[in-house]
């Protein structure tokens, strides 16, 4: 396995996800000898896991059982232990396309944070491609390189632990793409600039706030930077439920038995499809939106880098 | 200036012609006139360019680069305070249509238009300086004809393609189909399975996406797959070494084991003219195509005439070299086609081995069909622990979906989802959302496949409650499980 190439079978020291259920998963580090506890019981790694299928169920000790999955930088964006506030697979999807990213394109990104980005940003980039991935802080920096390598994408990317806003991104005119998530992301154009390629390239700018926008924005325009657009993507996800609703006793017409209007014990009416299982109710199959949902992760901006 | 080779605008190339937010993609042929936003003009000129080069329109239907010119120096211009005294009479622009058009026969450049505009408008000295702002970009939107010749990527692609002709690629809005490019974890190496009804551009974005590396079998309806888009990422040879097709109408008897070759459906080339669109590009394509699918009655007289220079002959026995000719061309033509049709044969039985390996590292469907016979059927041919992903414009079909497929099992994760796109205007002291924002992009129903458990027990439904959420504790009576 690895995050850029599918596998058919765990193997040991791979990075598996353990699906409960529902929303329920988390990463895991698979090894001989080890024993992962879950709420349905143990696994043990070398019996239940090395050498079984990947999509398999496992049945733990107490009895239940859970899914195994092969990783994907979508599931580990989902189970990553936070480092920083991260990006999820909505913004990712389209930065990955405006930034117009494909195997062999080099992309330069900063802040590297919690590594969600890069996971993805890798993925697509791979085999031929390379992510340079900058971070100031120095024990996220290290832990990225750990992560990596770990997920046998070392080879696929290079950690910088600097400030980009001051040294850049340590290389100069050769990437396809600058993606930026940092307070100050107007103070990097120009260092955005010089990492890309002569030719042109697409740059994104990521941040919560208008006011950081309308900075980078103004940035982007002095350094000569065209099509510089700003949007946002929301996801919104529905639940699919069976729904009953009461039909209202409006009463009777008069006091014989012909009455008007739904007669939910008229045999014509129990066959359709929307008749009623129990007496005086309507079924229907309904997408419910969620109690709440995702109402702002932050603004994106784009724009391209080109020669005239 | 050293430039990667896919940097430079070449003949043969497709291109997209690009001027503010209005797209077109175009073969890049000389001496081809094209008509693009009220403006005839020739590729010529912009061949050897860098792709993202922006051109005017010459007064003789060339492109000629842009020259950068030096905005003139804003000194501090006469505004107003507000609009309270402004009378939109439609009297306030001097110049009249003609006197416009006069400026624009006499060549004057569309800053100059502009200029004159502004100069001969009584009302523009009155204007904030918003206002005389967002008078000048409308102006210079409309008289500086610049167009810029764009690199074709599934960005720019389905951009136009949702603006120009969404009813071709179902409503497909440019961000669901990146979500679905994510969510099915589109790679390099992979072994796709895509289903489409996108004029090819989700294929396309497939292959872009994978980089010439794996293999994709395309499922298609009727005849023929339709690639119309697919042929405007200009993808090098290569990567349709390891792009495969099969006919949706074989599936089933693939899956019952009962496969075989002996009806095909009817020559896909022949259904791929009939179905592909023009928009303007395929034209080409279809003209070169009809070349070589023509009867071989028209080809033969040509030939004749040219390689037999005599005037002097007599009709007769050209009549009659022209019907042997005739013959031997039809004998061929039959040997051609029947090659052709063991080709077809041998591409297919070989298609429909890769997919009874059941291997298939994803699935991803974006049709106008229904979906859930789709992916009942096409994910029995997805390895497990993949991603699969569904487009739908409408949201009631892939309800059905998701109950069916939580029916049949060997499915987790299963989500039922939209994305909401809003595009804002960002100035100083006026940034605020556009005025206009799409009102739906459509449907995703995305999952995961798990190992599919044959024996249907209690453990199946056991399962299918696991999946499901629990019952929100807070919610109202109503509700019921699915």
């Amino acid at each position: 396995m690895s995050f850029i190439e599918y596998g058919d079978t765990i193997k040991d020291g791979d990075t598996a996800i353990v699906f409960l259920g529902h929303e329920s998963m988390f990463p895991v580090k698979v090894q001989h000898g080890t024993v992962t506890q879950t709420k349905y019981g143990v696994i043990r790694h070398s019996t239940d896991l090395i050498g079984k299928k990947y999509g398999s169920k496992v049945t733990c000790s107490k009895g239940g059982w859970v899914f195994i999955l092969h990783p994907t930088p979508e599931l580990w964006t989902m189970n990553l232990p936070h480092r920083t506030q991260i990006l999820y697979s909505t913004d990712i999807s389209i930065i990955t396309m405006m930034l117009e990213l494909k195997p062999g394109s080099i992309v330069c990104e900063s802040g590297t944070g919690s590594g969600s980005l890069s996971h993805a940003l890798i993925r697509t980039v791979a085999p031929t491609g390379h992510l340079y991935t900058v971070e100031f802080h120095q024990q996220r920096a290290e832990k990225a390189r750990e992560e990596f390598r770990e997920h046998g994408v070392d080879h696929l990317v290079t950690v910088t632990n600097q400030d980009v806003c001051k040294n850049g991104f340590g290389v100069s005119n050769i990437a396809d793409a600058v993606f930026l998530d940092i307070p100050s992301p107007w103070e990097a154009i120009g260092h955005a600039k010089s990492a890309l390629k002569t030719e042109g390239g697409r740059i994104c700018s990521f941040s919560p706030c208008i006011e950081q926008v309308q900075r980078t924005c103004l940035a982007m325009e002095e350094y000569g930077f065209t099509e510089i657009n700003t949007l946002e993507i929301l996801l919104r996800v529905y639940n699919v439920r069976t729904i009953s609703l009461q039909i209202p006793d409006l009463g009777k017409a008069a006091e014989d038995n012909s009455g008007t209007g739904f007669d939910s014990s008229n045999p014509s009416n129990q066959g359709s499809p929307g008749a009623n299982l129990q007496q005086g109710t309507v079924q229907f199959k309904s997408g419910v939106p969620l109690r709440e949902m995702v109402g702002h992760t932050g603004y994106l901006t784009f724009a391209t880098k080109s020669l005239v | 200036m050293e430039a990667s080779p896919g940097a430079r605008i070449r003949e043969g190339d497709c291109a997209v012609l690009k001027r503010g937010e209005v797209f077109k993609a175009v073969p890049v042929l000389r001496r081809r006139k094209i008509i693009f936003e009220k403006q005839w003009f020739y590729l010529d000129n912009a061949i050897g360019h860098i792709y993202g080069t922006t051109f005017e329109v010459t007064n003789g239907g060339n492109l000629q680069p842009k020259q950068d010119v030096e905005e003139t120096t804003t000194e501090t211009k006469e505004a107003g305070t507000d609009n309270r005294n402004i009378v939109d009479d439609g009297k306030s622009q001097k110049l009249t249509h003609d006197d416009i058009k006069a400026l624009k026969d006499k060549g004057i450049k569309g800053q100059e238009i502009v200029q004159q505009l502004i100069e001969n408008s009584t009302t523009f000295r009155d204007k904030t300086e918003f206002a005389q702002d967002k008078y000048i970009k409308k102006k210079k939107k409309k008289y500086e004809a610049v167009i810029t010749i764009v690199k074709p990527s599934t960005r720019i692609l389905s951009t136009m393609y949702y603006a120009r002709e969404p009813g071709k690629i179902n409503h497909l809005r440019y961000d669901t189909l990146a979500q679905m490019l994510t969510l099915g974890n589109i790679h390099a190496g992979n072994k796709m399975i895509v289903m489409e009804t996108c004029a090819g551009l989700l294929l396309g974005a497939v292959m872009e996406r994978m980089g010439g590396y794996g293999s994709i079998i395309q499922m298609y309806p009727g005849g023929g797959p339709v690639r119309a888009a697919t042929s405007c990422f200009g993808f090098p040879k290569p990567y349709f070494d390891n792009l495969h097709e099969f006919p949706l109408s074989k599936v089933q008897s693939l899956l019952s084991g009962t496969f075989s070759t002996e009806t095909l459906p009817s020559d896909p080339e022949d259904n791929a003219l009939v179905e592909e669109e023009s928009n303007g590009l395929t034209e080409e394509k279809q003209t070169s195509l009809q070349e070589t699918e023509e009867e071989p009655t028209t080809e033969a007289p040509m030939e004749i005439n040219q390689s037999e220079e005599q005037e002097t002959m007599d009709i007769n026995a050209e009549d009659v070299e022209f019907k042997e000719n005739k013959e031997k061309e039809n004998k061929e033509n039959v040997r051609e086609k029947q090659m052709k049709q063991w080709e077809r044969r041998k591409k297919l039985t070989e298609t429909a081995a890769l997919l009874r390996e059941k291997n298939a590292d994803g699935l991803i469907v974006a049709s106008k069909f229904h979906p859930t016979p789709l992916l009942l059927s096409l994910l029995e041919f997805v390895a497990p622990s993949r991603p699969f992903v569904v487009y739908c414009q409408y949201k009631e079909p892939l309800l059905e979906c998701y109950t069916k497929l939580r029916e049949r099992g060997g499915v987790i994760n299963l989500k039922l989802s939209e994305t909401w796109l809003r595009n804002y205007q960002v100035l100083p002291d006026r940034s605020h959302p556009k005025l206009t924002m799409s009102g739906g992009g459509g449907y995703l129903l995305s999952g995961i496949t798990v190992v599919l458990d044959k024996g249907k027990s209690d453990s199946s439904s056991l399962e299918a409650l696991k999946m499901e959420e629990p019952s929100p504790k807070r919610c109202k009576v109503q509700d019921l499980h699915c």
